[in-house]
Order: C-alpha cells, then structure tokens, then sequence
C-alpha cells in the first residue's frame, strides 16, 4: 500500500496525500505504525476523512493542507498537528490523544469527547464541544482561541471548555445562542463578554473559584505555547464560569420525578 | 461467490457515510471558467454523494442564443419527445434544436433522451389562455406555465432546465462522472453550481437529480424540507406544480414567485425562507421586528423548515443559505473577483490553492455574490451587525454593500 515517493527514515513518514483516497491514505497511516514509524508528515492534504481514526499507539501526525471531516474520531493516543484549517467533527467521541489547529475549525469540534485536548488558535463553528464527558481521570479538554457559534457546549456532561475570544473585535461579545442549553456537568470559561439572552436555559453564570483560576491558567499556558503567543496578557481580561445548575436538567421532564 | 471484502473488513467501515455535496463557483467580474474545476471540486466531495444522483447549473454558456429561453427537456420514449415536440412547435418559435451532447462514460447509464431547444414565445396576441382561464402576462409567465403543462401531462417528458443563456446538466450517477458524460469541460460560464446526491426519502431517477429550476433560477441542496407538504400546497394556489418527487423543488419555484413575481430582495427572500426565530424577532429594535413579524405573518407557508443548505443561481446572482440553526455545513471562499460557496472548505482550496479568505455561512445569513459587484452580503450573524458593523474588517467588501434591503422590501410590501 505504501507508495515508493512515501519516505520512511528516522521513523518519520512523509506521505505526499495529493488524491490519495482517504481510505488508503487510513491504511498508509496503520501499515507505517506497524513498520515502526513515530512521526508522519501529510502533505497535500485536501479533504480525506478520518485521518487518525483508531489509532492507539502515540505517534504524531503532522498535516498540511485541509484536512476532511472526523479528524481524529475516536483517536485513542495520537498527537495531530493541523496547519491549516479543521473540517467538522474534528475530535469525534476522541479518547486520548492531542489536538492542535494553526486555523479555524468546522462545526461539532470535540462532540461527544470523552478525553484527550484540542487546541484551536482560531474560531470553532456550531455545535463545538457538545456532549462532552468525563469519568474519573478522563477529563476531556478543549481550548479555543476564537469564539464559537450557536448551541456552543450544548448537553455538557463533563470536561473543560476554553472559550478565549481572541478575534473579536473590541465591544463585541461572543454571538453563541444556546450556549451550554441542557448542560448537566463539565465547566465551561469564557474571556470576553457574553450575552446573558443567549444563554441556554438551566446555565449559570459564575466568577471563578481559585481552583478554577489554576485550571483556566494552566490550559491558556499550553494553549499560548503552541501559538506562540503571550499567556499573560490573555490572562489580564476578566473570564467567567458557566456552569449547570442541576445535575439533571431535563429529570422530571419524562420521568416525572427528580 | 462470497466477498470476503466484506468478511474480513477488520475496521468495519463499509457504512454509507454519504450526505449530499453541494459546490459553487462565480466570477463576480463576469470572466468564464469551464467546468473543469466544478467537476474536480464535487470529485474531492464523491463521498458526501453516493452515485445516486449528480448535477450542474452553468450561466452564461449560450451567448449565441441570448434571447431564447434554453429548454433541456429529457424524454423517456421516443413516443414523448414526439408529442413534446408538436407541443413545442404549436407554443413557442423554435430557433434550433439539437440533442444535448454527451460522451460514453464510466457509470452513467440508462440515460434518457436528452434534447434541448432555443425558443421564443409567439406573438403576445397568440399566446392563448392559460387552462385556469387567465391570460398569461409576460412570456417569463408562459414559459413557467407550458413548463408545468409539460411536465404534469405528457407522460415521459419532462423538462429540467427553461432559463435564458443558461443551462442545468443532471441525471443519475456520481456528480463528477455526470460532468463528463454532459461534457461540461467543453462549456464556458461564469458561475457553476453542482451537486451530489444522497437520497434519503425520495427515489433516485434522472429528473430527481439537483439542480431543480425554472426560468433560469436553480437550487442545489443539502438536507431536508420538511415543510415541504405546506410549501407545495401554498405554490400550486400560484400555478407551480411540483412535479420531480423531490422537496427541493420547493425552493425553486418559491423563490421564483417571490422575486420575479412579489418584487422581494433576494436577501429577503432569505428572510423567508429562513426566517428569524421568534425570539430573535422579540429582541429586533422597530421597525425590524415588525417587519420581521409581518414576513412570518405573510409568507409561513414558504418557511423552510427542517435542515438545509443551499445554493441559489440566477442570471448575475449567486446565493448561499443554511438553515436558521445550521444543521448543515457551508463555507465560504473568496480570491478577487471569484466567490465559492462549498459544503466543504478542502474542495475550495483544490481548486483555488490561493483562495485568500475563507469562512464558515451561519444560519439564516445569506451570502449573496452579484455580477459586477461582488460579494454585497457575506453571510455572518446579524446580531453581531447590531452591536458593531465590524463585517468589512472580516471580508473587505469588494463594490457597494446593500446595507439592509428592509427598505426595498417595505416598498415591495
């Protein structure tokens, strides 16, 4: 399957991805784990899907170019590095593993994640971080440097979410509607200023606890290291805290009890 | 014989992940492009189709016949183009006709007969009523009706394509192998639409396929309608039959009545289509929300409920529309004078690697892209508008932007 232009040496791949089928180009990635390859770099990448997806072990994939819808499904270890912009469903249902988008990202960024980080430097689309989850040390993590659309956090059920909006202009706020409607666990921090109308319902708005303050510093630390950008000044805006407020929002709704 | 494909297929991955593809490219300057690119962008999209369905709308491609209304009609039988053609000749003159040419291609089969004629209405004197006893008004008029009359009584015909200097190429099979069985490489034009198509409730046949159109306006889809029963119903009291078995079909003929025949704005008839939320309309400073009120008021039978995103064509428009809560993707590219509108952002950029802005089309927003003035709405969130008119400083509009067209509409109602 591996093409003769696929360079192996030092245990890095460089796969040239122009019109390669992204179920091949699936196949290169797992037959190059298997000959004992720990980096890739993808270039020409222009819309293949599912780049990452199964993979367990801890390799790093570098990828130039577009990369096509569910990077990262259900990636169990890996590291990716997009530079360039991420499709919709970057990081579907992801279980562990990193990752980092020099560009924006597409709709239903980290849905349903259950662990691992992502990191966008730009905006997400609709739908990011919803139903995300957590169970005991699995602790999903998501951070985006830009602001986010409608139904932002919806049905959150565990995990962090970073909201930092570094591309809005100054005075105006995030323009997520329905931000954390249903939400039932997970903590969601925001820097910049929120409309409080478009707040789903059952969301509270909160100032941070210190705990809180150690967590947000920590992720915008590792989110301005891999921008290269200064954790301090993003830092000097206020953030606030939405969190749920009850633990089962919807409970007597079809059960008729709480 | 078994397939052991199939049985050993250790990743199990052989689900459908289809779920149609729409692409559009215009060159707001009005320079003309082949089909070259359209087809290689819905090739990068042939998972998002699943060959059931392919198709194109191409304007500008008829400059020998600028004034004749471009009729591509597919026949099922010999016996319906005969029939067709005596009609044809008894309602229009017929400049030429010529069957639409095609190549033998890989995957494309079972194709109907498929001819096209250049026609003009008779006199006006001529034109005799219509069957509800009305008199037809202008020759756009007519030709929607004998449309209609074709494609609701004469059995096996059926005509997918009645615009001026414009033309809609479809059938069944994947999108980019439909562009080369029509031979769209050979065509010149300065905005294309295509389409891959993954049915989901309806069946898959050659007139089912995207674009869907009349006159020269066309419509590619992504999603649903699911209003799709209030909106038929509320069309036919005006004379459009819905006749493919497709919902789609809706938005072409509504889209038809409300700018050609109420006089609304393009951007309005977004409004419509993918009307604010209640909510939203509740919050607009006066007059907005009454004017927002009075278009749910007027127009409800032409909301588009359900998931979509489309691409709207006529002559000298292109427009992008995702549903009000974006249950279906679209992106946005722009590099000079060209504008692209795509389900997805990869396809963009294989075809235009130095694309140098792109961005995602929020719901209810339209992008709309006109002939010599560029892209004069970009598609975001009005209620960012509202706070601070920081759009230029995204998309640095090329030409005048139309700053709100409620005015225009207000007049129009």
């Amino acid at each position: 399957m591996l093409r003769e232009d696929s360079a192996l040496s030092d245990r890095v791949l460089s796969i040239d991805t122009s019109g390669v089928y992204y179920r091949d180009l699936n196949k290169m990635l797992r037959e190059g784990v298997a000959k004992g390859a720990r980096e890739f770099v993808l270039r020409g990448v222009t819309g293949q899907r599912y780049i990452g997806t199964g993979l367990v072990e801890r390799v790093s994939i570098k990828i130039f170019g577009t990369p096509g819808n569910d990077l990262g499904a259900f990636m169990d270890g890996p590291s990716i590095e997009v530079f360039g912009n991420a499709q919709d469903g970057l990081g579907n249902t992801m279980n562990s593993g990193k990752i980092v988008v020099h560009g924006n990202a597409g709709d239903l960024l980290g849905m349903a994640m259950r662990g691992g980080k992502i990191f966008v430097k730009g905006d997400a689309g609709c739908r990011s971080a919803i139903h995300m989850k957590e169970y005991r040390d699995m602790r999903p993590t998501v951070v985006i440097g830009g602001t986010a659309r409608d139904f932002f956090a919806e049905y959150m059920a565990g995990g962090e979410v970073v909201l930092l909006g570094l591309t809005l202009p100054p005075g105006v706020r995030h323009s997520c509607a329905f931000m954390g409607t249903g939400m039932h666990g997970g903590r969601i921090y925001i820097r910049g200023a929120i409309d409080p109308s478009k707040l789903g319902k059952g969301v509270i708005i909160q100032e941070l606890s210190e705990p809180d303050w150690e967590t947000v510093k920590a992720r915008v630390a590792e989110f301005a290291a891999y921008f290269d950008m200064d954790a301090g000044a993003i830092l000097s805006a206020p953030f606030v805290k939405l969190c749920p407020a009850s633990t089962r929002p919807y409970g007597v709704l079809y059960a008729g009890r709480n | 014989m078994r397939n052991l494909d199939r049985i050993t297929n250790p990743f199990n991955d052989d689900k459908v992940i289809a779920n149609c593809g729409i692409f559009g490219v215009m060159n707001t300057a009005g320079g003309k492009m082949s089909g070259r690119d359209v087809i290689e962008a819905m090739a990068n999209m042939h998972d998002r189709g699943n060959g059931l369905g392919g198709g194109f709308a191409a304007y500008g491609i008829y400059p020998e016949h600028p004034e004749e209304y471009a009729l591509h009609v597919m026949f099922e039988t010999q016996r319906a183009r005969e029939e067709t053609e005596r009609a044809l000749q008894e309602w229009f003159r017929i400049g030429a006709q010529e069957p639409i040419p095609t190549r033998n291609t890989r995957g494309i089969a079972n194709a109907p007969i498929l001819w096209r004629y250049f026609v003009e209405p008779l006199q006006e004197e001529a034109i005799p009523p219509t069957p509800d006893g009305a008199i037809a008004l202008t020759p756009d008029d007519y030709v929607v009706d004998r449309v209609m009359v074709i494609n609701t009584s004469i059995d096996g015909a059926f005509v997918f394509s009645s615009g001026k200097n414009m033309g809609v190429f479809k059938g069944v099979g994947h999108a980019e192998d439909i562009g080369t069985f029509f031979c769209l490489d050979e065509y010149q034009a300065y905005l294309w639409t295509g389409h891959s198509r993954f049915p989901t409730n309806t069946q898959a046949w050659w007139g089912g396929a995207h674009p869907f159109s009349i006159l020269d306006w066309t419509v590619v889809h992504n999603g649903e309608i699911s209003s799709y029963g209030t909106n038929r119903a509320f069309l036919e009291m005006y004379g459009y039959y819905c006749s493919m078995h497709t919902d789609t079909e809706v938005i072409a003929y509504a889209t038809d009545l409300l700018v050609r025949k109420h006089g609304l704005p393009i951007s309005v008839v977004a409004k419509v289509f993918a009307a604010p939320l209640w909510q939203d309309i509740d919050r607009m400073p006066s007059p907005d929300r009454e004017t927002y009120t009075a278009l749910r008021q007027v127009y409800g039978s032409l909301l588009m409920n359900g998931p979509f995103a489309v691409i709207i064509a006529h002559q000298g428009e292109m427009i992008g529309l995702r549903d009000r809560i974006n249950l279906r993707p679209l992106v946005a590219g722009s590099k000079g004078d060209l504008l692209f509108l795509a389900s997805e952002e990869a396809p963009i950029r294989l075809v235009c690697p130095d694309v140098e802005r792109t961005w995602a089309v929020q719901g209810g927003e339209p992008v709309i892209g006109r002939l010599f003035e560029g892209i004069v709405e970009p598609g975001v969130d009005r209620s960012a508008v509202y706070e601070e008119p920081c759009i230029e400083r995204f998309y640095g509009h090329k030409g005048q932007r139309e700053v709100h067209s409620l005015s225009g509409m207000r007049a129009a109602m």
